[in-house]
């Protein structure tokens, strides 16, 4: 019984908020490395250019819940995806016609796009504001819960409560069905494949007649997509709110990195590797033991390796630690 | 661009004659920010006791006082800093109606108002740490200090029966001071604080800081924020199923957090600095009247610092920084006739003639030591999303 409590409560404190942050990290990481490996450079922007996204997503769902529509019980905002998704590619595409096709063409270093990545990051923090506000907004809607804590206490009996959030569940389910099809995509497509080519020699793919352009777009567009599943996933979570989604760039790139930039399965790993990570060292893991040892063992403090206020402090030693003794990451991939 | 810059001359002319005749005072408050959701109300209350003065026929024979409103951010001393500098410097105010959150309001006052002698009276300021600052003379509020609001918050929580609480604050100066007041008299009750977790606003995810206050335990959960963060904190805390009942202070207050946070709220018991009796009353319906919630949080002290601020200057017989400071607490206690909202003409007329007048406005103001409001509070429950008046302290 009171290996179960500990159970509960590691899994209701950890294990769930973990999962589905980290299926949130990864999401936006998959971005990052995807932009990183084939267009050859670090993408600033992807934390704001995902709060422009899910910005469409929010006004498509406030029309579609005017317009007296709505998706039973799962949130209505699933339902406007595409045209947040629609949007998004669009203003990429622009973005790369405007801005970062010049500097392909004359073959700029990799820093001197960073730069520009980051000259796109302000103008889409700006779009943003302008369309939203600086402000919190709230979206999800349906059946919030699947298993709420008092529920699961009564059904039970057992001491410690659980909650299942229903935005939980759609997140997890709805990452792994974007990274199966991404996998399938990148392996078993045409398409996919002259992407692997593009990117693991520029040169021989050119050689043998892909289409650069195309990759290109192609590119964008599934970072895109991603970009806006993992803002509009993150928002029905938590909340959305322009600045929460430009402070996420730092888990993105750290997964990425933790994972090997440029590998795909290394981007998904170091999601959950840094999730787990903030999640695991700044818990307070005092109630968990205190149902595992006895009452006279349990020392005074509340096993808290570092306060809350430390999260991102976690991610930036989690990327010193990996950088200084394994720079390729955990899965072989490229250094920055 | 000739014809620019004549026509900018023209006007800067033109403002230059216009000030003759006219009282500039600033309104110094978060526009945006943690209490943005408060501070348009607050704006409206201090601007409509403006209004009723200027539709009397204004303050010393016929000066009009202008408002000119300007940004802290709340949490933001840099701004609201430049944006005090800004009103005193180009605008040319001559006392400041605000600033809100207890840290810009310090920030301000110690680098921007002691440095140009420019009077302050805030509408929500309320650290403790503001009753033994010595501003020289040129601070006052017309909240009370959160050293009072954490003892009724304390005895609040002890009579309903919880003796040990988890608690968090908002990281900065309001909720640090709110803390401290409110542990050192639980403890004193006897009761038990067995955690204090500090929360930054503007968070996606609180599961953590949640996490920290359920592993330390406690009957109840303290949340000493403002509704956005704590308003967060609170919905996590309920949804995990970490803790079942909650108190908050004032700055938790608002019809915002009920709609943020819904069925979570039920039950919650808080404080609220509140004033009963005649003067609040006639205030809630020159509110009505004007179109503003006057029941929102520090809606009746931004009021009562306006008309203080404007009464002082007519006191002082000139609407200079230095006459103003050194008579509001001449115009806010007694002796004199008692000064009600929408008696401000008449208030003016008094001091006009040499009088002595008792301003109680819209909060029965009394400032007591160097100046600060001494209060009373409202204790309120949640019951069916409504904030339901439990008693006054």
């Amino acid at each position: 019984m009171d290996i179960l409590n500990a159970l509960v409560v590691l899994t209701n404190f950890v294990l769930i908020p973990g999962l589905a942050y980290g299926s949130q990290i990864a999401l936006g990481a998959l971005g990052i490395t995807l932009i990183y490996s084939i267009l050859r450079f670090a993408h600033f922007a992807h934390g704001d250019v995902m709060a422009f996204g899910t910005a469409f997503v929010i006004l498509g769902t406030w029309g579609l819940q005017a317009a007296g529509i709505s998706f039973g019980p799962l949130p209505t905002a699933l339902l406007a995806l595409p045209l947040g998704i629609a949007v998004i590619i669009l203003y990429l595409l622009l973005a790369d016609r405007l801005v970062y096709r010049f500097y392909r063409r004359v073959k700029a270093k990799p820093m001197i796009f960073v730069m520009a990545s980051l000259g796109v990051m302000f103008v889409t923090n700006g779009l943003t504001r302008l369309l939203m506000g600086p402000g919190e907004r709230r979206f999800d809607d349906g059946q919030r819960f699947l298993v709420s804590a008092r529920e699961f206490r009564e059904w039970t009996g057992l001491a410690e409560g659980l909650a299942l959030r229903s935005s939980q569940v759609i997140t997890v389910v709805v990452a792994l069905i974007a990274m199966g099809v991404l996998f399938w995509f990148l392996n078993r497509t045409k398409s996919g494949k002259s992407m692997r080519a593009y990117s693991d020699n520029e040169d021989l793919a050119l050689l043998s007649g892909i289409n650069p352009d195309r990759v290109v777009w192609i590119t964008w567009a599934i970072a895109g997509t991603l970009m806006v599943l993992a803002g509009t996933l993150y928002g029905l979570d938590k909340s959305f709110r322009p600045f929460t989604y430009f402070m996420l760039l730092l888990p993105f790139f750290a997964a990425a990195i933790v994972g090997g930039l440029g590998s795909p399965v290394g981007a998904i790993v170091g999601g959950y590797v840094v999730a787990f990570a903030e999640m695991g060292i700044t818990y307070a893991w005092r109630r968990v033991f205190s149902h595992l040892l006895p009452a006279d063992w349990m020392p005074a403090g509340l096993m808290q390796a570092l306060p809350v206020d430390y999260k991102f402090a976690v991610t930036f030693g989690i990327l010193v630690v990996v950088l200084i003794f394994r720079p390729t990451g955990i899965f072989r991939g490229k250094t920055l | 661009m000739k014809k620019f810059l004549l026509a900018a001359s023209v006007s800067a002319l033109t403002a230059g004659a216009a000030l003759a005749d006219e009282v500039r005072i600033g309104v110094l408050l978060g526009f945006t920010g943690p209490i943005e959701s408060l501070t348009g109300h607050m704006a409206d209350g201090a601007e409509l006791a403006f209004q009723e003065i200027n539709d009397a026929g204004g303050i010393l024979d016929g000066q009009m006082i202008v408002p000119v409103r300007a940004d802290s951010g709340c949490v933001d001393s840099a701004l609201a800093q430049a944006s005090a500098e800004r009103l005193i410097t180009s605008d040319g105010v001559v006392a400041i109606m605000g600033a809100d959150c207890s840290g810009v309001t310090r920030a301000v006052l110690e680098n921007v108002a002691m440095a140009t002698g420019v009077p302050m009276i805030s509408p929500s300021a309320t650290s403790p740490g503001f009753t033994d600052f010595d501003s020289g003379g040129l601070f006052f509020r017309t909240a009370p200090s959160d050293a009072r609001q954490g003892a009724i918050l304390a005895g609040i929580v002890m009579e309903r029966g919880f003796e040990t609480v988890a608690l968090t604050h908002a990281n900065n100066d309001y909720g640090a001071g709110l803390a401290n007041a409110f542990i050192e008299n639980f403890e004193e009750m006897g009761g038990t604080v067995t955690v204090v977790v500090p929360h930054e606003e503007a968070r996606g995810d609180y599961t953590a800081e949640v996490g920290t206050l359920s592993a330390a335990g406690g009957d109840a959960l303290v949340i000493l924020g403002y509704p956005d963060g704590g308003g967060s904190t609170l919905r996590t805390a309920w949804e995990l199923g970490a803790f079942d009942q909650f108190f908050i202070p004032d700055g938790m207050f608002g019809d915002d957090l009920i709609a943020s946070v819904g069925e979570a709220l039920e039950g919650t018991v808080g404080t609220l600095p509140w004033a009963v009796g005649e003067g609040p009353d006639r205030f809630h319906a020159m509110a009505e009247e004007a179109g503003f919630a006057g029941e929102s949080s520090f809606t009746r002290e931004s009021y009562d610092a306006a008309a203080l601020l404007a009464l002082a200057a007519q006191a002082a017989g000139e609407a200079t920084p230095a006459g103003i400071a050194a008579n509001i607490l001449r115009v806010a206690n007694a002796p004199g006739e008692e000064i009600l909202p929408g008696d401000l003409a008449r208030g003016l007329q008094i001091l006009a003639e040499g009088g002595e007048i008792n301003y109680v406005g819209a909060t029965n103001v009394e400032l007591i030591g160097q100046g600060e409001a001494a209060g009373t509070y409202r204790e309120y429950v949640v019951e069916d999303g409504q904030f339901v008046t439990v008693q006054f302290h």
